[in-house]
């Protein structure tokens, strides 16, 4: 950060209080480090709507869930009509909190449009090489922002405290109880009971509120301090800070703040309008948003027949399925606990796995390009069917994807060394 | 397209349950009819109102499918004292569970419980309460096409009449009740809309809101893509 110059007023009221302020606080520096001057590269195209979308879905998450807070109960106790107090007191704010409907089905809806546009902003990582040098720091906060995403997801699918939330948990906690010799305590341990019940409720409910209000806030602003102190990435994947004018900026930059502020107005709206259909037309997103089954309340003594994780959730659950193979003396429980946990683990090391000296798609061979293709198919169809209940056939489906899906990160310093990839132009194409 | 587009997204959910498939009739849709909403809740408050509560579902409510306080106050409280208590019933949930097995559950939201692949929440309530016959291996003398085994009886049989299963799997009249059978569908139908209204009774003016809310963006979005334009201008 070069050290800005001090704010100097105009003589007016407002330019006094700037004054007084930037005295005492670095405001200037920081509006012009992180807004006004820092140059961004002037190409962007649509995939870089989905970082500042993902902040917006973000702020939504913690406005929305600040206020159904303020009428949510978490307590599995039944009230005197038979009917646990939790899932009372969601149905209590969608009928007699003032415009508690639309504050739940944005909060239910932004839940699964955070996971599209991060989803999208991840690819854009790869479509582009964003996460290799000199962003790996960038790159593995992001993939630390995804992790406490996910376990925020999962605490906060509890809480209505319907068949899925209950079954879900369930399931999803059993799985620890596959590590040896600890897990079955560490299962217990997590639940604070046998089973999944009041003490899981309340401690889900107060890590739901802990993580994306503490955790998830201040690794989003390391990230986007790491990326303004390295620079944006750009769809040509070149370093527009090589080419700069007599001043020192880029010849390829622009500042982020008006230019890129009022384009982001625009996706910003682009995608009310979307999130707006689903929130007044389909709240329950066909089902998949908002599942059918979880407007029964919790019933700890009649099992579903069909227990799927929401569907964000489901291409890891399928890598979980896939494991049926007891192996090396290890339960395939276990290794299905493993691949899981590795299959999210893996995107840490991206950056050192890709050996490629561009950057960008468009300058990659063929190689890199059908890789890339064949991963995101095998993730879309081990999201497809880690909604279905398992067959036989679609078990094996689901271990070659598996295969696939981990073959792109395994074998990513062959082919990205043998791929034959085009020049980079020298400055950005627009 | 579109249709290829749900069906799509709707096979994993057809998927599910390959092999017993279930067909629902179409439930028609009452949620604009005051009349029939109207009619619905009556139905509800004199057949369902004893064994199964709406708990999260204020009487007052009542007033936004066209009612007045004192209509429902004269036709439909049986139980509460006061107009903006819930739905609930005097039996306990615990007691209830003691006497049929199961306790009968709240029917609040159950129009939305019952959506599945096969169809709306609205189309199971309408076929599953006029797919009753006779079945004397039952205790309650009754089962369902729907729900097989189910532990209600008929409570509606007196206006229906017996149904017995055919030979072919087709349900057929044994015994006429007091209405006739497309009078049976269309109360049947009034019920269910009710129900559907009551699982959510902010649904249509949700539907409405967002009708404004897509053309306010959609106006808003214009401005906003002018706007980039203009600052774009000199960008090269």
């Amino acid at each position: 950060m070069a050290a800005a110059e001090k704010y100097k007023s105009d003589g007016t009221r407002m330019g006094n209080l700037l004054e007084w302020l930037d005295a005492r606080f670095p405001l200037m520096a920081l509006w012009n480090d992180h807004l006004a001057k820092y140059y961004a590269p002037k190409n962007f195209n649509f995939w870089y709507f989905f970082g500042s979308l993902a902040l917006l879905v973000l702020v939504i998450q913690i406005v929305t869930g600040v206020f159904l807070v303020m009428h949510y109960k978490p307590d599995a106790s039944l009230n005197a009509n038979g009917v646990p107090v939790a899932f009372a007191s969601v149905e209590y704010i969608m009928r007699d909190v003032p415009w508690g409907w639309l504050i739940r089905y944005m909060h239910s809806t932004g839940a699964s449009a955070f996971f599209i546009v991060v989803y999208l902003h991840m690819f854009r990582a790869l479509l582009y090489g964003s996460y290799q040098k000199p962003r790996e720091l960038i790159w593995i906060v992001g993939v630390l922002i995804f992790l406490v995403l996910m376990a925020t997801a999962f605490f906060g699918y509890l809480l209505p405290w319907g068949q899925m939330s209950y079954w879900g948990a369930q399931v999803i906690v059993n799985l620890f109880s596959a590590i040896p010799f600890i897990g079955p305590d560490l299962a217990v341990w997590i639940r604070g009971d046998y089973v999944v019940g009041d003490a899981t409720l309340n401690r889900f409910f107060s890590l739901h509120y802990l993580l994306p209000v503490l955790i998830l806030p201040a690794l989003v602003m390391i990230h986007l301090i790491a990326l303004h102190e390295v620079g944006s990435n750009n769809p040509d994947g070149i370093e527009i800070k090589k080419k700069k004018d007599e001043n020192g900026k880029p010849l390829d930059g622009i500042p982020f703040h008006p230019y890129y502020t009022v384009k982001d107005i625009v996706g910003v709206i682009a995608f009310l309008f979307f999130f707006a259909i689903v929130v007044f037309f389909m709240p329950e997103g066909g089902g998949y948003f908002l599942e059918a089954n979880n407007f029964y309340p919790a019933d700890p003594l009649k099992t579903p027949p069909h227990i799927a994780p929401v569907w964000y959730f489901t291409p890891f659950y399928s890598i979980l399925r896939a494991n049926t193979i007891n192996f090396f003396w290890i339960d395939a429980k276990l290794w299905g606990v493993i691949f899981m946990g590795l299959g999210v683990v893996i995107f840490f090391f991206l950056p050192w796995l890709d050996k490629s000296p561009v950057k960008s798609i468009r300058y990659r061979g063929p190689l890199y390009k059908t890789a890339l293709t064949i991963f995101v198919i095998s993730f879309i169809i081990l999201g497809y069917l880690g909604i279905l209940p398992p067959t036989p056939g679609r078990t094996l489906v689901s271990q070659i994807c598996t295969i696939l899906y981990f073959a792109f990160f395994l074998l990513m310093p062959i082919y990205t060394s043998l791929d034959k990839c085009k020049p980079e132009p020298e400055r950005v194409t627009g | 397209m579109k249709k290829l587009i749900i069906g799509l997204l709707m096979a994993p959910l057809m998927a599910f349950a390959a092999g017993e498939a279930l067909h629902l009739d179409k439930a028609p849709d009452r949620s604009r009819d005051f009349a029939a909403l109207q009619n619905g809740a009556k139905v509800f408050v004199n057949y369902c109102l004893n064994c199964h509560g709406a708990s999260f579902f204020r009487y007052n409510k009542l007033k936004d499918i066209g009612l007045t306080e004192q209509q429902i106050k004269d036709n439909l409280m049986f139980t509460a004292e006061k107009i903006g208590e819930p739905m609930t019933i005097a039996m306990r949930a615990q007691e209830a569970k003691q006497w049929f097995g199961a306790a009968p559950p709240d029917l609040t939201v159950i129009a939305r419980a019952r959506a599945s692949e096969f169809g709306s929440g609205a189309d199971w309530l309408y076929t599953y309460l006029r797919g009753f016959y006779r079945d004397d291996s039952r205790p309650t003398g009754w089962n369902n096409t729907v729900f097989a085994n189910v532990g209600m009886p008929h409570v509606l049989w007196e206006l229906q009449g017996e149904q017995i299963m055919g030979p072919d799997h087709k349900l057929v009249l044994a015994k006429p009740g007091l209405l006739s059978p497309a009078d049976y569908d269309a109360l049947v139908a009034d019920l269910v809309g009710f129900m559907v209204y009551m699982a959510e009774p902010t649904a249509t003016f949700r539907k409405e809101l967002g009708v404004v809310v897509l053309i306010y963006l959609a106006v808003l979005f214009v401005f906003a893509y002018a706007l980039k334009r203009e600052y774009w201008k000199d960008v090269h």
